[in-house]
């Protein structure tokens, strides 16, 4: 026993003294930074503190680059630097001592290095590549707090390419015994889902876990996640609603430890959190709906205490209801809540009363009527920002009767905020309320307009005084009308010109100019030589632009019609012949032409001549044969900008994969160091030369690249026709319509036509934020019905209709073989099958009898073909299609398999799935791959006796693009009893995704009648790609963008690789070009002709898989999917 | 999300900024002052929010700030976050540094700007929300001192023996305060320029 005291008393000065030295250290220290702040503090100007931070940050450089420097001394420095980087001065030479102080410090300075790291640093950041052995190192660590670093500096910093390398421990951590480690674990996971969604796919599970952790801390942790996938997939996750209700009743029941309560309620953010997914759960779903009313009420119910928590929670709570499907009885409480928030005194409880009143008012407009008085008074608030709201408010309820007083209103308001944010907003909406339905006579508007150009000065977005011009152009219904609206303008306008006009913005006098050049003729007895007088008086100020200056000159150039407009325009023009600027210059040397030269004035510029449409050739086709000569001579094919800084921008990139374990064997042998040695790398370079694709021309022949004939891109022109076998297979050839060209031709213009319209017309109002359906069907305030119809809507224009109605009319209806498809057969037939010889054999075909009527006469070397034709099985996984139940499917298969046309027979394909049906319609769907496209075959099967007249199918997809066969629709004239009707589509995916959704309807006459939609995976448009060895290696060096992941697998070494190419081989089709020992290598294409090369590697229970591509998004939709297709073996 | 968590002065001397997403350093403090621009000239009876703020987001963006004494905890969010819920944040963490520093002042968040920061990522991490109880984040952030203490070398004396030494340097038992009504409670900031 005494010995321990002893031991102890011993001990103790030591430890004192141990102790005693962090302490002065942190004094010292203190006093450091404390000179450094006071002095700072006690200067007078920004110069001063300038050369003061100077001299620190000079002092700072010389101690860290001192070998005497001990860590803790190190550690005070990085404060010091976090300390100036704060006050914005760049301290970027201590970031690698940062670094070094993360990895090498004790726990307490690995603090402070982990805290500079994450300032200082950002993901794009070279250095962060020396962090990642550090944090790796850390997460493995037993130190709970070392651990707790390492998760923090990973959500906070780590990139995308990174990820991998620290994923599989990050999902470690999932299963931690410490709650706080699993919480910081999901929340980074959750970042890394953000970043890169793909790369987390494989863990969707273990969300589902975390979800159901015994900790609530790290249930409510995973919400995070949960919020960000709903919002994305809200029907994916709609099993989930009764997990999230029962939550939140647990919560607001008091289920949950005291712990958790904040002023007695609780967890309130918790519960905000989860009426958040509810609210995009129940979004336009009724089912989802009902299941969360009871839930909702008692949320209600329960949050009676008066303070701000609580309401923050009824405010989500209202928010949620009014966002799910109705119910009357609820609405009617949460109107109350609303009312509760308005009416309040508390100034933020008001803010969000009118916030939620915005939100609502829609749905509800008596609560607004309801609420007139505070509304009002709110107008005259004090608080600019509560005013403000307010007249979001009013924004949302304008209509014909009040949108004098509104806009009035919001002008005042306008002339008083100096904010330009405020402006640019206000201004966005004023437009739109203004001009587009409900301005009450011309003058007004005209006079709106001007305030409006006044107050919004040179901030106001760009399209709106562009479509206040083109408003005035191309005008509205009734001729007296524009000419007296254009009137008008010109009226004002001189009048503006009169007066002091340097106080107006640009824009407004561009606007000006414009308006005087175009229309000052309609004023008569207006002589022009006045108008350009006035116009001059304008360039006479100091602040004018160059840019209005060329307005004013381009006006001044329509006005030269009398001599005395002449004279004085001619002089204007002297002035400016000499400037500098390029733009301006050309405008007078225009001017002096055109003004001189009466005959070509009025050729060029016409009066009227705006109403006409312009044709615009944007493809620039009459540059084509300049662009072949070019090319003949030997001149590099154009590429897009974005291509061009990837390019370089790939040039520049650094390798994050470390060496060794991945290098593919049989690529080691010709360049071992990859491409991290710069040499590889400008050979590399240097092979795919300056080439649009660089795979072109190390990948093979076989590939099929039309290299050089690309001359516009994907997005430009290209001038080449498609290839001739294509075109034959257009060639529509019918039983069942008599004129299938003409007829398609017909509904072609009755179908497609107005859509196209439509869509056109829907640009042009969110570009001229016409806030359309909006306002349109506001409701009234004052009750009455809504009156006015558009005034300003543009008149459609006939040239649309016609250039539809010149596009091929293409449908192919019972399209039966000819001599020369029969030949195209043969070539087609033979390749899929050598390539794909995994496919199971073809169901056995039965032709039923009623339909083999509607049969076209098919000989009988193509019916060999058709029912050897191998049915895929990769209608499994992602695709809905697979669902229906087999028995169906093969009475779908036997009777509609010999509908596809003789061309496509050949090809492999799914089996035939029925989408949907109804009213003697029913439709029914079939992939087939063909080689450059996903040829989408719809069967529209009459199932009554009667024919029907006028059907046609459309198609369209946001991630899709259709091409080749068929334009957008199919349509067909007539469509007999028990008859079926072939539409095809051919797919491409220009862009990568993990999926894609298709939507479609079918309408007969001019209605639609049945709607639907189909997923289609990425795997659809993955082709094999045939290589060699040593072709796949040169690709693999000329690819520069990858993913890499390990595959925990616990599986036996040569069993893993061996059943995993298998797999990969047989659920995504890819290529297998050679096994070696532990490693496979494969390849693959994205049709058309986009190659994605994947090398996997057995190692332990542990499989890399390791994809490249030239494309950046291709090789991580492809991970997933052979991660899915691998894990499901 | 929370895009970003600024403190600054009534002078707009910048006290702690940490950004949830990348900005160029000429960004962030483009951003500080705009946003110092946007707040200091609001008065002292409106409302804790503010929309706008052309360099962080625009119209997504909202600012949802406190003013205390001398200082103004100023959170960027976007419109996904709850007004109020943030607003109830900002009052956890200056509770929590009052906490942590016995009655926090200007001068604490200068001369213990790491310790700040610390707090700070117990409570937000990566721009969500993390730990929103008061108790659970000084527990947290006791645990990395008591980590400190050991550091200093206390760990490989005799258990005993460290308690002894521990009491001796901190004579006060942590008091357990029970705070009533705190949204009206503003810490005490003595004003430091």
């Amino acid at each position: 026993m005494s010995d321990v005291v002893e031991k102890t008393l011993t001990a103790l000065p030591g430890l004192l003294s141990l102790d005693s030295q962090p302490g002065a250290a942190k004094l010292s220290a203190t006093s450091r930074l404390g000179t450094l702040v006071r002095s700072i503090t006690e200067l007078t100007s920004k110069n001063e503190e300038e050369k003061l931070i100077k001299k620190e940050l000079a002092a700072i450089k010389e101690q860290v680059s001192s070998p005497n420097t001990t860590l803790k001394q190190m550690k005070e420095i990085m404060v010091r630097a976090i300390y100036c980087e704060m006050l914005g001065y760049e301290a970027s030479f201590t970031y690698i001592h940062a670094i070094k102080l993360a990895q090498q410090g004790s726990v307490l300075e690995k603090r402070v290095g982990y805290l500079a790291v994450s300032l200082f640093l950002h993901e794009c950041h070279d250095l962060l590549l020396l962090l990642v052995n550090t944090v790796l190192k850390d997460l493995q660590s037993t130190n709970l707090i070392e651990v707790c670093m390492a998760l923090t500096v990973v959500s906070q910093i780590f990139p995308k390419d990174m990820i991998p390398a620290v994923l599989p421990l990050v999902e470690d951590k999932l299963t931690h015994c410490k709650e706080i480690i699993r919480r910081k674990a999901v929340l980074a996971l959750y970042k890394f889902y953000l970043i890169a969604p793909n790369q987390v796919q494989h863990i969707h599970d273990k969300f589902r876990r975390a979800l159901c952790d015994k900790d609530p801390g790290v249930m409510t942790a995973s919400l995070h996640i949960y919020l960000q996938l709903v919002k994305e997939r809200p029907e994916s996750y709609r099993d989930l609603t009764e997990s999230f209700v029962t939550i939140l009743k647990q919560v607001v029941g008091g289920k949950l430890p005291v712990d958790f309560n904040y002023h007695s309620v609780p967890a309130p953010w918790l519960q905000m959190q989860l009426l958040r997914i509810l609210a995009l759960l129940g979004k336009e779903h009724q089912r989802t709906s009902e299941m969360m009313y009871e839930v909702l009420d008692e949320s209600l119910r329960r949050a009676e205490i008066n303070h701000n928590i609580t309401y923050a929670i009824l405010y989500e709570c209202v928010k949620t209801i009014y966002t799910i499907h109705p119910k009357s009885e609820l609405l009617e409480k949460a109107a109350k809540c609303i009312g509760k928030f308005v009416l309040s005194p508390k100034i933020n409880l008001k803010y969000l009363g009118l916030k939620a009143l915005t939100y609502v008012v829609q749905q509800d407009p008596n609560l607004a009527l309801q609420h007139q008085m505070t509304i009002i008074e709110c107008l005259d608030h004090t608080d600019p920002i509560i005013k403000r709201e307010t007249l979001e408010l009013l924004y949302r309820i304008t209509n014909s009767q009040n949108v004098s007083v509104i806009v009035e209103k919001m002008l005042d308001f306008l002339q008083q905020s100096k904010d330009e944010y405020t402006t640019i907003d206000l201004v966005g909406k004023l437009f739109p309320i203004s001009c587009h339905t409900y301005a009450p006579d011309n003058s007004w508007f005209i006079q709106t307009m001007n305030a409006i150009f006044s107050m919004g000065g040179d901030v106001m977005q760009r399209d709106i005084p562009n479509n206040f011009l083109r408003l005035l152009a191309e005008g509205f219904d009734s001729d007296e009308e524009d000419r007296q609206l254009r009137l008008l303008a010109v009226d004002s306008y001189l009048l503006l010109l009169q007066r002091d006009t340097s106080g107006l913005p640009q824009r407004f006098l561009q606007v000006i100019s414009w308006v005087l050049g175009e229309f000052s003729f309609l004023k008569e007895g207006l002589e022009p030589g006045e108008v350009v007088g006035q116009l001059t008086k304008v360039l006479d100020h100091d602040a004018i632009t160059v840019e209005t200056c060329c307005w004013v000159l381009a006006a001044m150039s329509k006005l030269c019609g009398t001599d005395c407009a002449l004279h004085r325009a001619e002089k204007v023009a002297q002035r400016y012949a000499g400037c500098l600027d390029t733009v301006l210059r050309q405008q007078t040397v225009e001017l002096e032409l055109l003004g001189r030269d009466l005959d070509l004035r009025t050729r060029v510029l016409p009066q009227h001549s705006v109403r006409d449409h312009l044709e615009v050739d944007s493809s620039l086709s009459f540059l084509d044969g300049f662009v072949s000569d070019a090319l003949a001579c030997g001149a590099a094919p154009y590429k897009p900008p974005h291509q061009r800084q990837e390019e370089l921008s790939q040039e520049k990139i650094l390798n994050y994969e470390p060496y060794g374990l991945s290098l593919p064997i049989s690529l080691s042998a010709c360049n071992l160091t990859d491409r991290q040695s710069p040499t590889a790398l400008s050979l590399s370079s240097g092979l795919s030369g300056n080439s649009a694709e660089p795979s072109l021309k190390a990948g093979s022949n076989s590939l099929k690249l039309e290299g050089v004939k690309r001359v516009w891109g994907k997005q430009g022109y290209l001038p080449e026709k498609e290839p001739p076998d294509e075109a034959l297979a257009l060639e529509p050839s019918s039983f069942l319509a008599p004129s299938p060209q003409q007829g398609a031709a017909e509904s072609h213009q009755t179908v497609v036509s107005p859509t196209i319209e439509q869509d056109q017309e829907k640009r042009q109002l969110a570009s001229s934020l016409f806030v359309g359906l909006g306002s349109q069907n506001t409701p009234c305030l004052m009750g009455k019905p809504e009156t006015s119809s558009q005034r300003f809507r543009r008149k459609a224009r006939p040239e649309e209709f016609s250039a539809i109605s010149k596009s091929p009319a293409v449908s192919s209806v019972f399209s039966s073989s000819n001599s020369a498809m029969d030949d195209l057969l043969d070539d087609v037939v033979s390749e899929p099958i050598g390539v794909c010889p995994l496919v199971e054999p073809a169901v056995v075909q039965n032709h039923s009898d009623s339909m083999s009527d509607a049969v076209p006469a098919v000989d009988a070397t193509e019916l060999v073909v058709a029912s050897e034709a191998p049915v895929s099985s990769l209608t499994g996984g992602s695709m809905p299609l697979g669902q229906l139940s087999s028995q169906l499917g093969q009475d779908l298969e036997s009777s509609l398999a010999s509908h596809l046309p003789g061309l496509l027979s050949g090809l492999l394909r799914s089996g035939i799935e029925e989408l949907c049906s109804g009213e003697g319609l029913s439709l029914s769907a079939c992939k087939v791959y063909d080689d450059d496209a996903l040829v989408l075959a719809i069967f529209l099967s009459n199932t009554s006796d009667s024919s029907i007249q006028e059907v046609s199918c459309l198609l369209s997809s946001e991630q899709l693009q259709l091409k080749g066969l068929d334009e957008s629709s199919c349509s067909f004239t007539e469509l007999k009893g028990h008859g079926v009707a072939v539409s095809l589509y051919r797919l491409v995916m220009e862009a990568p995704s993990t999926q894609a959704m298709v939507r479609g309807s079918v309408s007969v006459g001019s209605q639609a009648t049945q709607s639907f939609s189909l997923t289609l995976s990425l795997v659809d448009f993955i082709r094999p790609l045939p290589l060699t060895t040593e072709q796949y290696g040169r690709m693999w060096l000329s690819f520069s963008h990858d993913v890499k992941q390990n595959l925990r697998l616990l599986e036996d070494e040569e069993v893993l690789l061996d059943s995993a190419v298998t797999a990969l081989k047989e659920k995504l089709r890819l290529h297998i070009v050679d096994v070696i020992g532990p490693e496979g290598i494969l390849a693959c294409q994205l049709v058309p002709e986009r190659p994605c090369l994947l090398h996997c590697h057995a190692q332990g229970g542990t499989l890399v898989l390791w994809l490249r591509s030239p494309g950046a998004d291709l090789p991580d939709c492809l991970l997933y999917h052979c991660q899915k297709a691998i894990q499901e073996r | 999300m929370i895009k970003a968590i600024l403190i600054f002065n009534n002078h707009g001397k910048p006290r702690l900024s940490k950004f949830y997403e990348h900005y160029t350093e000429d960004m962030e403090q483009q951003i500080i002052r705009e946003t110092f621009h946007l707040v200091s000239k609001r008065d002292e009876n409106v409302c804790n929010f503010l929309e706008g703020g052309l360099l962080i987001g625009g119209s997504d963006n909202k600012l949802i700030y406190r003013h205390y004494a001398t200082l103004y905890f100023v959170f960027c969010v976007d419109s996904s976050e709850s007004e109020l819920g943030i607003l109830d944040l900002i009052q956890v963490f200056v509770e929590t540094l009052d906490k942590c520093f016995e009655n926090v002042c200007e001068l604490d968040l200068i001369f213990h700007m790491d310790k700040v920061h610390n707090i700070l990522a117990e409570m937000v991490m990566g721009g969500m929300v993390l730990e929103t109880n008061m108790n659970e984040i000084i527990t947290q952030v006791d645990a990395q001192n008591k980590m400190e203490k050991s550091e200093a070398g206390i760990a490989g004396a005799p258990a005993r023996a460290v308690s002894a030494v521990k009491n001796m340097n901190l004579p006060e038992i942590p008091r357990n305060i029970n705070i009533g009504d705190i949204s009206i409670k503003v810490p005490n900031l003595p004003s430091f320029k």
